[in-house]
């Protein structure tokens, strides 16, 4: 029946069981060439990291692709300018590649910014400038010398690595803008939120937890991110990383050259919120701020708990998939669904690494896959396998899904609720139940079960 | 978003703002996963294929499987024969696939990887198993776009699989061109209604329109046959439709396989549907169905109930260059007034084909090729239209602009009609006539005073 869905024999060190002993998992390779892979590139971590700096200039230097692909395909909202949902290209051509495309980059750049009047501009390096040798950086210089505001140069050359990489430019390149704003008036409970992207205004969300209990929110990276915001960042008292594989990297930074410490949270579900705000809470070593953050925190749950009781008893037993990006997301999803009543399966990160799988292994139930940088085929066949009832993935995993008669969340660029903090926990919930529980399954011959037909139509004579 | 957009419209050379276009290698892949059992290779980063696949899937809503080299630094230095090669063995041992379309990225592009070279080599050294086939296509991203990289894998399919046998067969060929699953499907219906053989490559119906069976099909069961593309060289003719995405590979066939060929446009709208069902019916030897002459009629008829909501609307296409050279035709039909019209794509022979059609009925009428949505935008700002029709990303100026707008071409991320409803034939033309009258008058039932609300229209 899917005879077809077989394993590369390469990729077994990379999928593991829990339970069934086994060494580590195989990751932070290099995709094997003529793999399906599910991966991006250098590039793409850079571009999906920045991106959400509303006030700033998004300019992409190289041929048309890489522009289009990546023009406004991210739900990051700002609640000002919203320059950066435009996509700018050099738009590169032959002659370009031929004779070097700095001029060209040049004359954008001077052009844009005369228009737009941006407080910063980005400049992403694609493949091709990576190998037509244009100095990019001496571009941004000359420009930012003539204009007055940063021009950063992100070295994000597609093939110079993986989507970490990207990651680590981008962090690079903001780095470059911190240190130069005034820091004055921040208070000593302050702190940045690193790695929430405000994607269906996530970030708004969580912002307002922290100022509830008292914490004053420097700047939020990248989420509705403002470059003025990021200048002065450096005067917090404390980094919270969320996404922590894209943004640890920027948080060590600032720790070694601005002495701020940082934690690791994630705002997933009701633990992770709680244990965020608990941890902020107590590194201020602030009775107070305690005390409001347990307020909030067993009002929000008080208000969610009943609804989510109510989906729960309907979810009990189910088994979920997840596969995203980092690995911080899955341990958040692992135990969000477990507030639900559902298992985790099978769980996949396109970029985890050897310590995030052995926290997998320890969290998860006995017999659940664990596999790195999977593809569509492996996917497809451990959802059939253990019989799950949704999967939690990116755009590229939703019609997989779809196509084996599976429920589906978009954890991911294209979820369009918020997914975070006590309400996002909510809508998450409300997402999985009505996924999970759709009649559309009933229609679907792999799934259909018998008289389900007569079940229906009972219920609608009913 | 748009708030930036001005008036006064500045000569640009190196700027690109929001454009009307993307690379070949996704137009390559599209059209390679028009082959049945055919797997689309990336010869590249794996950022490009990642990036085609997600882009495909949000326009289709369909799982889209393609291979990558996984380029490193490694690759650009030294080339990527390894990358390719490993990439070979590992997709037959793995995926099994029937054949495999390799199409290149700017990075394999300016490294300059020879591609049949690396193929005869990994052939040589058993990488390709008996009986299985790879062909290849050069798809340079900083060249054309994404319909010169469906045009370029429709040629390689020709170049490499079509024979002429000395046997004619009783079968026409079509090359549809970067149309839709739903329009591929609609040609296979018009020419079974005829009575008539074709062999149509790509086919994506049945590949990117699949059902939901709860089974996982890595190869579904569309496509065309690497037997049937082959057999395409022993065919009475072909039809061609399109002159960018089409028209090549029908060349390519003739000149190849001295296989005749009509070059005609895209099938949208009245005329050129006569033209395309008369060009089947000739070459074919039959008579028109009554069933054909039907829809055709019931399309008149719709078109007669409905002019007056049509006649002089100024409109503002944009899209790939042989859909919107199509689509004039039909707003012409209509007569409406396609009064700005332009294509991402480069190629004069648009602007040529454009000037034909409206330089006596719209003189004053703006064509470019090679522009983009920011350009568009300006030129709406100086002078309004009443209907805007774009792919997905013109809705942004619709909403700025406050102006009413049909979704058209390639990508469509919102809405989810294109998956089901072809808009070439005489039925595709009654699907784009709901639409755009829906659109004008939703907007005006919005949009109108009290008084002249109106309940009858």
């Amino acid at each position: 029946m899917n005879s077809d869905l077989n394993l590369l024999p390469s990729r077994s060190t990379s999928i593991t069981e829990v339970g069934a002993g086994g060494g580590a998992v195989v990751c932070g390779k290099v995709s094997l060439a003529g793999s399906v892979s599910q991966r991006a590139c250098v590039f793409c971590g850079s571009r999906v990291v920045l991106y959400p700096i509303a006030d700033a200039l998004h300019v992409v230097h190289g041929p048309i692709g890489c522009a289009a692909y990546t023009w406004d395909i991210r739900g990051a909202r700002s609640s000002g300018p919203q320059l950066f949902r435009n996509s700018f290209s050099t738009d590169l051509q032959e002659l370009d590649v031929v004779y070097g495309g700095e001029a060209k980059l040049e004359r954008t750049l001077n052009k844009l910014i005369d228009r737009h009047h941006p407080k910063a501009a980005f400049i992403y390096s694609t493949c091709i400038v990576g190998l037509i040798g244009d100095d990019v950086g001496a571009v941004c210089k000359r420009v930012s010398a003539a204009k007055g505001i940063p021009v950063l140069q992100v070295q994000s050359e597609g093939f110079k690595g993986t989507k970490k990489d990207g990651y680590k430019a981008a962090c690079e390149a903001v780095f470059r803008l911190i240190g130069t704003g005034d820091t004055a008036s921040i208070g000593p409970h302050s702190i940045n939120l690193l790695g929430d992207f405000n994607i269906a205004g996530e970030t708004w969300l969580v912002r307002e937890y922290f100022e509830r209990i008292g914490v004053e929110v420097v700047a939020t990276i990248t989420g509705d991110g403002r470059v003025d915001d990021i200048r002065r960042c450096h005067g917090a008292k404390l980094n919270l990383v969320q996404c922590a594989g894209s943004m640890t990297h920027l948080a060590k930074r600032l720790q070694d050259d601005h002495g701020i410490p940082f934690k690791k949270v994630s705002f997933f579900g009701i633990e992770d919120m709680a244990a965020a705000l608990y941890g902020a809470a107590e590194f201020f070593a602030d009775a107070v701020l305690m005390e409001r953050a347990r307020e909030i925190v067993s009002g929000e749950v008080a208000r969610i708990m009943p609804q989510l009781r109510a989906w729960r008893t309907e979810l009990e037993g189910r088994k979920a998939a997840i596969y995203v990006g980092g690995a911080f997301k899955a341990f958040s999803l692992v135990r969000a669904l477990r507030t639900l009543g559902m298992r985790t399966a099978l769980v996949g990160t396109q970029t985890g690494d050897k310590d995030d799988y052995e926290m997998l292994r320890e969290m998860c139930d006995p017999g659940t896959i664990i596999v790195d940088d999977s593809n569509p085929i492996e996917l497809a066949k451990f959802c059939l396998e253990q019989e799950v009832d949704l999967f939690i993935g990116g755009v590229k995993e939703r019609p997989i899904a779809y196509k084996l008669g599976i429920g589906f969340c978009d954890h991911n660029h294209e979820r369009k609720e918020a997914l975070a903090g006590f309400e996002g926990m909510l809508n998450f919930a409300r997402e999985v139940h009505a996924s999970v529980t759709s009649p559309v399954w009933n229609y679907v011959p792999r799934r259909a079960r018998p008289k389900s037909r007569e079940t229906t139509r009972e219920g609608n004579a009913a | 978003m748009l708030n930036g957009t001005t008036t006064e419209i500045a000569e640009r050379k190196a700027l690109r703002i929001n454009p009307a276009k993307t690379c070949q290698p996704i137009g390559a892949m599209y059209a390679a996963l028009g082959i049945h059992g055919c797997m689309p290779h990336s010869h590249g980063s794996q950022g490009c294929c990642s990036y085609h696949r997600s882009h495909l899937t949000r326009h289709f809503k369909e799982p889209v499987m393609a291979t990558t080299s996984s380029f490193t630094e490694g690759a650009s230095v030294f080339g990527g024969l390894a990358n390719l090669t490993q990439a070979l063995r590992n997709i037959f041992t793995i995926y099994d696939p029937e054949i495999v379309a390799v199409h290149t990225t700017c990075l394999s592009e300016v490294i300059g990887d020879d591609i049949p070279t690396i193929i005869r080599k990994a052939r040589e050294e058993g990488c390709i198993p008996d009986g299985k086939l790879v062909i290849h296509a050069n798809t340079p991203s900083f060249v054309g776009s994404h319909v010169y990289g469906f045009a370029n894998m429709t040629t390689a399919m020709v170049n490499y699989l079509s024979e002429k046998t000395g046997t004619v067969l009783n079968q026409v060929n079509v090359i549809p061109g970067f149309v839709e699953p739903a329009d591929m499907r609609e040609i296979k219906r018009i020419a079974a209604a005829m009575g008539v053989e074709i062999v149509m490559f790509p086919d994506t119906s049945n590949v990117l329109d699949g059902p939901l069976t709860g089974q996982y099909k890595m190869y579904p069961e569309g496509g065309a046959t690497v037997a049937q593309i082959k057999s395409a060289g022993d065919s009475i003719a072909t039809v061609a439709l399109g002159h960018f995405a089409s028209h090549v590979a029908a060349a390519t066939l003739e000149s190849k396989c001295k296989v005749p060929a009509a070059f005609l446009e895209l099938p949208i709208g009245v005329s050129a549907t006569d033209r395309f069902v008369d060009a089947i019916r000739g070459y074919a030897g039959v008579e028109v169905p009554a069933a054909i002459e039907l829809e055709r009629g019931r399309l008149v008829d719709l078109m007669s109930d409905l002019h007056q909501y049509f006649h002089g609307k100024r409109v503002a296409v944009s899209g790939d260059p042989d859909q919107v050279i199509a689509l004039t035709q039909f707003l012409l039909e209509l007569e409406m007034k396609p009064v700005m019209c332009i294509t991402g794509s480069p190629g004069n022979a648009f602007e040529k084909r454009m000037h034909e059609l409206l330089d006596s009925v719209v003189p004053a009428a703006k064509i470019k090729q090679n522009a983009d949505l920011f350009e568009l935008h300006q030129w709406m700002k100086n002078e309004p239209v009443d209907l805007l029709i774009t792919n997905t990303y013109g809705k942004h100026i619709a909403r700025a602009e406050n102006v009413p707008f049909v979704r058209f071409g390639f990508p469509i991320l919102d809405r989810a009609g294109h998956r089901y409803y072809p808009t070439i034939g005489y039925a595709g033309a009654t699907r784009l006539i709901d639409q755009m009258l829906n659109a004008l008058l939703d907007h005006r039932d919005r949009t109108c005073s009290e008084e002249w609300f109106e309940l009858v229209q």
